[in-house]
Formats: C-alpha cells, sequence, structure tokens
C-alpha cells in the first residue's frame, strides 16, 4: 500500500517534470516578462509530490512496514523513534530520495523567489533544473527504489548500522545535502544564463542568495560531519582526509571561490566566464564525489552499502553532464577584458580563488591518485593525512597572510588605504608567538608561521570589526565574522596538534598508568543491557598531578545484536581549555584492555570557530533580506 | 585555432577521466599482499612448541619445499583447511610443513593437533604475533609456500581451498 | 593594553604539556600506518588484531633505535606501499606531488597576465 503511494508519487515528479519543461519552452517563446500561471502550478504540485513521497517513506520507517525492502534492510523495531526516522536517509536509497527533495525544493523556491529577473533566464534555469531531477529520478525508479517491496514480509529487520544512531549523524545528510544538492540550482543557472544571455550584474544577483545558501550549509554539514565523528568515531580525530571527507570538502572549496568570484561579478561586471565555470564546476564536483562515495571504488569508513551498477547509473550522469555544460560553454564563450588595478580588493578575491583551485586540485588529486595509479599501473598506495598535510599546510600561511590584508584594499583602485595599524598589528602577532613559543613547548618554524598569520588574522578581525560598528558599516560583519572564524579555527587546529597528549597502551583492571602530570588507574568493569545492546563499562580515575584534580572516565565497548556490530563509545569530557579522551578496547583472548587516552587542548574552540565562519554566511543573508 | 586546440585538450582530459573511473570501478578493492611472490623471507627464530630447542630459517634450506602455514587452535577456518595439510604431508615428501601457532597458548595448540592430526613437520610458537609480521601476515589463516633458497613462491590468504591446494601439487612438481 | 590582556588570558588558558619525546614518535608512525584488515583506519585508530600486532613490532624496532624510514620500509617491503599513508617520492607518485605546485604556479601566471594586462592597458 505504501510502496504503491510512495512509487505513484515519484511518477508523478517524473510526470511533472516533464510538463513544467514542456509548458516552460512554450512559454519561453512568448516574449513577455510573465511567467505562466501553468508553471507555477506544476512547480508547486511537484514540490507537493516530493514531499509527499518522502512523508511516504518515514512513514514506512516509523511504522517499521518491512514490505519495503529499504525499511527491512535499514531498521528495527527495537530501534528509539528518533532514529527510527532519521534511518529514512541513513541509507542509499533514502537519501537519494533526499537528494530529489532538495533539487526540486531549489527548483520552486529559485522560481518564486527570483520574480524580478529575466522570465528566458527563469524558464531556462527551471528547464535544466527539471532535467537534473528526471535523471535522479529515473536513477532511483530504476537502480535505488526506496520502495521496492519484499515477499514474504520479514518479520524483523536487519536494523541500522548503530555508528549511525546519533544525534549529529541524523541531521549531518540534511545539512550536507543543502549544500552541495543546492548547487545545483546555480549549475542550472549557469546554463540558463549562457542559452538567455542573461549576464552581468543581474545574473550576479540572481544567484548570490543561492550560492550563500548552499555555502553556509555546507560548512554547517561539514563541521557537524566531523563533531560526530570526533564524539562517535572513537579514534580522537575529527578530520582524516578520508575519500569522502574529501568528497564534502572539494564542492565548499569550489563554492567559496564562487562566493567570493560572484562579488566581482556583482560590483565590477567583470569574470562572467569565470562565474559560469565555478558555477557548474561545483556541481559537477558534487555528482563526482556522490560517484565516488556511492559506486564502491573507493575504500573508506564511511561508505555506504557499495553497489558498482549504482557506479555505472551514476557516471554516465556524470559523464551527460559534463559533455553538455562543456560543449555549450565553448559555443557561447565569448572573450573578456579584465579591468583589474593591483591594488584592488577585486585582484585579492583573485588571489583568494587562486588559493581556494589550488587547494581544490590537492585534495583531488590526492583522493583519484590511488585509483588512476591501480587502474593504469595496477599499483596500489595510500594518500592520507601526512599528503594532505604537507602540501597544504605550509600555503596556508601565504594564504591567512593575504586574506587579512585583502578586505583592507577598495573596489576599483585603493589609492588612500594606509597600512599603519595592519603593520602595528602583524607585529604585536609576532610579539604574541613568540610569548607562547617562549612559555610553553618549543615548535617548529612552520607553526610560527601558522600561529603568527593566525593571529594576525584574528587581531586584525577585531580591528575591523570596531572600525566597522563605529563607522556603521554593517555589510563588512558577515566577512569578518567568518573571517574571525577562519583564523581562530587554524589557529585552534594549530595548537591542539602542537599540545596534544596521545598515548596508547594495555592496562589490566587494578592496574595504573603514568603519564606526565596524569595518572589513570582502571577501577573495574561493569556490564549493563539496553534497549537494542549490551554494554561493557571501563571505569578509569584520572588524576591530574599539577592542578590536584581528580575525574572519572567511563569508556564503553557496546555489543549490538542487529545487525551484530561492535562500538567503541570514547569517553569525553569537554571542558573550555581541554578535552580528555579515553576509549578502550579489549585485547583478543587477554584479560588486558587497549587504552588510549588523550588530552586535546581547545576542542570546543574549533567547533566554535566552526559554527562562526558559517554564521557570517547567515548573517549576510539576514542582512540581505533586511535590504529587501 | 587556439581555442581549439585547447578545446580537444579538455575534451580529451574529460574522456580520460570518465575512463578510469568506469576501469576503476571494475577493479577489486580489496588489498592483499600478492606482491610479496618473488621475495626472500627474513631471518627468524622461533621456539618450538614441543621442547626447548629453535626453528630457524636454516632448517627451512634444508627442504626442497617448505610451507609455512599460520594457524591457532581459537580459529575456525582453520579447521577447515586442516584436511588439506594433512594430505600434503602424506602424499608428498619434497614439501615439509612448518606451522607457526599465532597468538596461541602451547597446550591449546597440541589439543588441537592431537584432536584434528598434526600435519606439521615443526610447529613453532609465535605467542605475540609478532613473527607473523616478519612473513607479511595480517590474518590467518595464511600459507607461504617457499622453496629452498627461501624464495616465497606462493601466498595463500585465508583457509586453503581445492583449487589452492592443486596449485601447490603443480607448483611443487 | 589589548596584547597585555591576550598575554594574561594565554597563560591562563594554556597548561604545559610537555609530551613525551619517544611517545610523540610512536604515535606518529601508527598515524602513518595503515590498518590492512580495516575499511580506513590507520593503525593509530584501529581496534583490530593486526593493528595491535603491527603496535608491538613497532614499539620493539623503536627501542633496537631503528628510524623512522627504516621502520616503514621493513613494513613496506613486507606489505607493499599500502600500509604507508604518506606516498613515497618515487616515478610513479611524481604526478601526485607536482600537480598540485603546478596548478599553483599556472594560476599565478594566470593572475599575472590578467593584472599586467591591465597596466599595460592603462599605459596606453
Amino acid at each position: 500500500m505504501l510502496s504503491n503511494i510512495g512509487v505513484i508519487l515519484v511518477f508523478l515528479i517524473l510526470a511533472s517534470s516533464f510538463l513544467i519543461i514542456y509548458n516552460a519552452y512554450l512559454d519561453i517563446k512568448i516574449k513577455d516578462q510573465i511567467v505562466k500561471k501553468i508553471i507555477y502550478n506544476l512547480s508547486l504540485f511537484q514540490i507537493t509530490f516530493t514531499i509527499l513521497s518522502f512523508f511516504a517513506l518515514i512513514i514506512g520507517f516509523i511504522n517499521s512496514d518491512f514490505s519495503l525492502i529499504n525499511v527491512y534492510e535499514n531498521s528495527h523495531t527495537a530501534k528509539p523513534l528518533f532514529y527510527k526516522i532519521a534511518g529514512t536517509w541513513g541509507n542509499h536509497e533514502g537519501s537519494l530520495l533526499l537528494w530529489i527533495n532538495i533539487l526540486v525544493l531549489f527548483s520552486f523556491l529559485f522560481l518564486v523567489f527570483n520574480f524580478k529577473h529575466n522570465k528566458k533566464f527563469r524558464l531556462y534555469t527551471l528547464i535544466f533544473q527539471n532535467i537534473l531531477i528526471i535523471g535522479f529520478v529515473i536513477f532511483l525508479l530504476l537502480n535505488s527504489n526506496p520502495f521496492s517491496l519484499i515477499y514474504p514480509v520479514p518479520l524483523e529487520g536487519l536494523g541500522l548500522n548503530p555508528i549511525l544512531q546519533d544525534p549529529a549523524l541524523a541531521i549531518h545528510p540534511p545539512l550536507l545535502y543543502i549544500g552541495f544538492v543546492g548547487c545545483s540550482i546555480y549549475f542550472s543557472a549557469a546554463m540558463a544564463s549562457m542559452f538567455s544571455e542573461y549576464k552581468g550584474k543581474e545574473f550576479a544577483l540572481s544567484i548570490k542568495s543561492w550560492i550563500q545558501i548552499s555555502w553556509c550549509f555546507q560548512t554547517l554539514g561539514i563541521t557537524v560531519g566531523s563533531i560526530w565523528a570526533y564524539y562517535e568515531l572513537g579514534w580522537g580525530g575529527f578530520w582524516f582526509w578520508d575519500p569522502v571527507e574529501n568528497a564534502s570538502l572539494l564542492p565548499w572549496f569550489a563554492i567559496t571561490a564562487l562566493m567570493h568570484s560572484v562579488m566581482v561579478l556583482e560590483k565590477r561586471n567583470t569574470l562572467y566566464a569565470w562565474v559560469i565555470i565555478l558555477c557548474l564546476l561545483t556541481f559537477i564536483l558534487s555528482v563526482t564525489g556522490t560517484f565516488l562515495v556511492r559506486s564502491g571504488i573507493l575504500n573508506s569508513v564511511h561508505t555506504f552499502a557499495s553497489d558498482p551498477s549504482r557506479g555505472i547509473y551514476i557516471l554516465l550522469f556524470l559523464g551527460m553532464m559534463i559533455f553538455t555544460s562543456l560543449i555549450i560553454f565553448f559555443k557561447k564563450y565569448k572573450k573578456e577584458s579584465y579591468n583589474f588595478n593591483l591594488k584592488t580588493r577585486e585582484t585579492f578575491i583573485l588571489v583568494n580563488n587562486w588559493f581556494m583551485i589550488f587547494f581544490l586540485v590537492t585534495v583531488l588529486v590526492g583522493t583519484l591518485y590511488p585509483i588512476f595509479l591501480d587502474v593504469i599501473a595496477d599499483v596500489k598506495i595510500s594518500v592520507g593525512p601526512p599528503f594532505y598535510n604537507i602540501v597544504i599546510i605550509p600555503l596556508v600561511v601565504p594564504f591567512l597572510f593575504l586574506m587579512t590584508v585583502g578586505p583592507q584594499f577598495k573596489w576599483i583602485n585603493s589609492q588612500n588605504v594606509k597600512f599603519y595599524k595592519t603593520t602595528f598589528i602583524f607585529f604585536g602577532a609576532v610579539i604574541i608567538n613568540l610569548f607562547i613559543y617562549y612559555f610553553f613547548e618549543n615548535y617548529s618554524v612552520l607553526t610560527n608561521l601558522i600561529f603568527i598569520v593566525a593571529i594576525f588574522l584574528i587581531l586584525h578581525c577585531f580591528l575591523d570589526a570596531k572600525q566597522s560598528i563605529y563607522k556603521n558599516k554593517k555589510f563588512e560583519y558577515p566577512r569578518i565574522i567568518s573571517h574571525l572564524g577562519f583564523g581562530l579555527l587554524v589557529l585552534c587546529i594549530g595548537i591542539n596538534h602542537q599540545y596534544s597528549l596521545e598515548v596508547d597502551f594495555n592496562l589490566k583492571i587494578g592496574e595504573n598508568k603514568k603519564i606526565n602530570n596524569y595518572e589513570i588507574y582502571f577501577e573495574n568493569i561493569k556490564t549493563e543491557q539496553n534497549k537494542n545492546y549490551q554494554s561493557v563499562i571501563g571505569n578509569f580515575k584520572l588524576t591530574d598531578f599539577k592542578r590536584n584534580i581528580v575525574q572519572y572516565l567511563d569508556p564503553e565497548i557496546r555489543i549490538y545484536s542487529d545487525p551484530e556490530t561492535l562500538t567503541y563509545e570514547a569517553a569525553i569530557k569537554s571542558k573550555i581549555t581541554s578535552d580528555f579522551y579515553l576509549t578502550m578496547s579489549n585485547v583478543s583472548r587477554s584479560e588486558y584492555y587497549n587504552i588510549k587516552f588523550q588530552n586535546k587542548p581547545f576542542m570546543i574552540w574549533i567547533w566554535i570557530s566552526a559554527f562562526m565562519i558559517a554564521l557570517g554566511g547567515f548573517v549576510q543573508l539576514m542582512l540581505k533580506k533586511n535590504e529587501n | 585555432m587556439k581555442i581549439n586546440i585547447s578545446k580537444i585538450i579538455i575534451f580529451s582530459f574529460v574522456v580520460f577521466f570518465l575512463s578510469i573511473f568506469w576501469l576503476g570501478l571494475k577493479k577489486d578493492n580489496n588489498y592483499d599482499t600478492k606482491n610479496i611472490i618473488g621475495n626472500k623471507i627474513s631471518n627468524f627464530q622461533l621456539p618450538s612448541i614441543y621442547n626447548n630447542k629453535f626453528i630457524s630459517e636454516e632448517t627451512l634450506k634444508e627442504n626442497k619445499f617448505t610451507l609455512i602455514n599460520f594457524f591457532a587452535s581459537w580459529c575456525a577456518p582453520c579447521r577447515a583447511e586442516h584436511q588439506y595439510l594433512l594430505n600434503l604431508s602424506n602424499k608428498n615428501n619434497d614439501i615439509k610443513i612448518l606451522g607457526i601457532n599465532f597468538k596461541d597458548k602451547k597446550n591449546n595448540a597440541i589439543g588441537f593437533l592431537n584432536e584434528l592430526g598434526n600435519p606439521y613437520d615443526f610447529v613453532a610458537g609465535d605467542t605475540e604475533g609478532k613473527a607473523s609480521i616478519l612473513f607479511g601476515i595480517y590474518g590467518i589463516p595464511e600459507s607461504i609456500l617457499v622453496n629452498s633458497e627461501l624464495v616465497i613462491i606462493k601466498k595463500i590468504i585465508g583457509p586453503i581451498n581445492p583449487k589452492q591446494y592443486e596449485e601447490i601439487l603443480q607448483l611443487i612438481q | 593594553m589589548r596584547l597585555k590582556k591576550i598575554i594574561i588570558i594565554y597563560i591562563f588558558l594554556f597548561s604545559s604539556l610537555y609530551a613525551d619525546e619517544n611517545n610523540l614518535e610512536l604515535m606518529e608512525i601508527y598515524k602513518n600506518l595503515r590498518c590492512l584488515i580495516c575499511q580506513g583506519q590507520s593503525i593509530a585508530d584501529s581496534n583490530s588484531d593486526f593493528a595491535s600486532t603491527v603496535k608491538l613490532v613497532v614499539q620493539d624496532q623503536v627501542k633496537e633505535g631503528k628510524s623512522k624510514e627504516e621502520i616503514y620500509d621493513f613494513l613496506i617491503s613486507k606489505y607493499g606501499e599500502w600500509i604507508v599513508y604518506q606516498p613515497a617520492l618515487t616515478k610513479n607518485n611524481l604526478l601526485l606531488w607536482s600537480l598540485p605546485y603546478v596548478i599553483l604556479v599556472l594560476g599565478g601566471f594566470v593572475i599575472f597576465f590578467i593584472v599586467r594586462k591591465n597596466k599595460h592597458n592603462r599605459a596606453k
């Protein structure tokens, strides 16, 4: 019953897409500026069908309707309600339906909110977006249908992987998808812009907010994913340069570059071709990312259950997207003239793009290289954190410096900008770094430089904030907030990396271990039976001799039965200054437990600064709304 | 003309990328260490589980072929392959079998062999598992076939199946 | 004045942790080694049997005074290059290490020409 409703709704989405394309195509030919009512109505129907289909699936999960294969494979009656619902999008088919929801939602909202813009442009955007929607819906129906039936109906489901039963992970996909599925709309808008010749400042204004929204949510999605990894996965890290993580980071670099370039297009009416390229590139990277994650081509701790047939379809879709956009771009490309003075904001935005592309290429090459080498030379290598750290970190130094200095310049020309305060702040940053170096542990030249430029950026943002509040330049707030967040993020990660304590040792019950000024005493083991798992809890007493504090940490080993999995829950005590992190795993056939103990300074500040980066973007959206 | 060349280059790149992805889909994801075939095993010294003597690579040089088999009493798949090990030890005099008892207790190993039969000409104990790393092992059961020059000529990951058993017989002709 | 405040805050917030050199090196090595039977985890993060065995071997070799490179080379000779997360600088990996920098230099040229062209135009 539910399956039938779901499939019918999906077919209705498909039908409405075709009707929208047809009607939009007809309406383009009519030379007025009014979009026909039928198109609005069809879009409204389309979004209704889409949301209803998603609800249908959610209901299937809530009711534990195991006649649907998807629910059977990913849910269980014993699962708590919240995770039953979150299980809807915690699997391949359900998340694909979520993709389609966001594609349709953005299609609808773009049509409605851009009423001030050129009709031909809006209709072409609608057409291209619906072509994308059709592509995904066909993929869903042919290969990954969440409403497929199973007979006979099983009595119980296979359950959802317990690591995925976490609040942060429940909201991580929706946030992330608004990010990298949201960039579909400006992919379509870019295609439409080329077809309808709607360029320059107006085009920039039409896509600006959408770029901003997708950027904010992409940032949030990545941050929440890292927070989940830190609290749930039990290794104490938050970023591993894992292919799936990289797949979400690649579009982020492109969107950040685009977000800055579209400002130049708006203010100076130049860089049109580059903005188009970035718009196309971003969604292409998103689909490439999805291909890498869902096709099983890469070995990762994050991958969905993989299936090569999915890979073939997504690859075909990706190929069609790339070829179509390339062909149209080459056909419509007109040479532009550039009018950039050296000491201007727009030049520094070019510099930002330069670095973003560098970071993007690094992460792209690092992620794809093992595949290439394997196919071409039949050699298997691993590219992991050391590669990315060695290549990226040195370049972060000039990047942060230019990020601080760049916004001081004005548009078009900067004859009167003085740099006395900036120079003063720079030396202040150098001095602060020297203090840290001498008071605390010594560190490498590179770390010195990182600290200096990060502190430089942070201090200068405070100065900028003071000046913009004083001069009531509200439009500077978003930039200041985000840049401050970024500087703080780099500084906190640097401090965290430099001053973290990590030890790995084996301990029996009743034993203790001394590390620097800490002592860890393994008191005892307790077992507990919970709703869908059994847990083995270790009680550890942590004594800090320097500060005379005693804390108790209780890491867990959880034994789930549906599906049969073992997870390791870290004991984490988060404080303003640092986190204590303890994981325990049993050593097979032994009384010993393998203990990993970490003290990580400023962890909470890492999350706060990442949220601050996104906050700047949201402030920008709010300011624009008030402007209207 | 200039634009046409860059167009061709860009299109070729895209085709190249997509073909690599396509071919990559067909490739096997799982990593195995078949690359060690052709290498010599390193020198080792492990205690026998029966007496105080030590077994080293010198012992192996005396044999035409040696099959080094990593096993443990607690390892279920090891039971599955045990038949093939017994066949090899009974049928063939060219090949000797060295059993390395991995992360196990001596008595349990001896009990295991008493129960299922002992195909091994020598049994060494690797209680901490460290010797397995010397041999490039990452799980059990795993087996390595070496010749008298101690060069690895075959590696089997997991329990020996009929096909691999035949392959071993072929190699020791 | 602001500087002083910041310095005081820093001193208050930091705890002086003088990490053990040996332990640091061990953790660094563990993090650079890949767990062969896990789906994308390092030896440092993995709780698997293989990981604990490798840790023991690495500890022994560090005690013997072997350098990081020697330990990596040893494990690569046994398990292949896949076991190490930092790709070696070999002919195979040349493109991997150089491509980002090539793009960086190219990008620099692009910006240089865009801005230079303008100076040229204005000079006219």
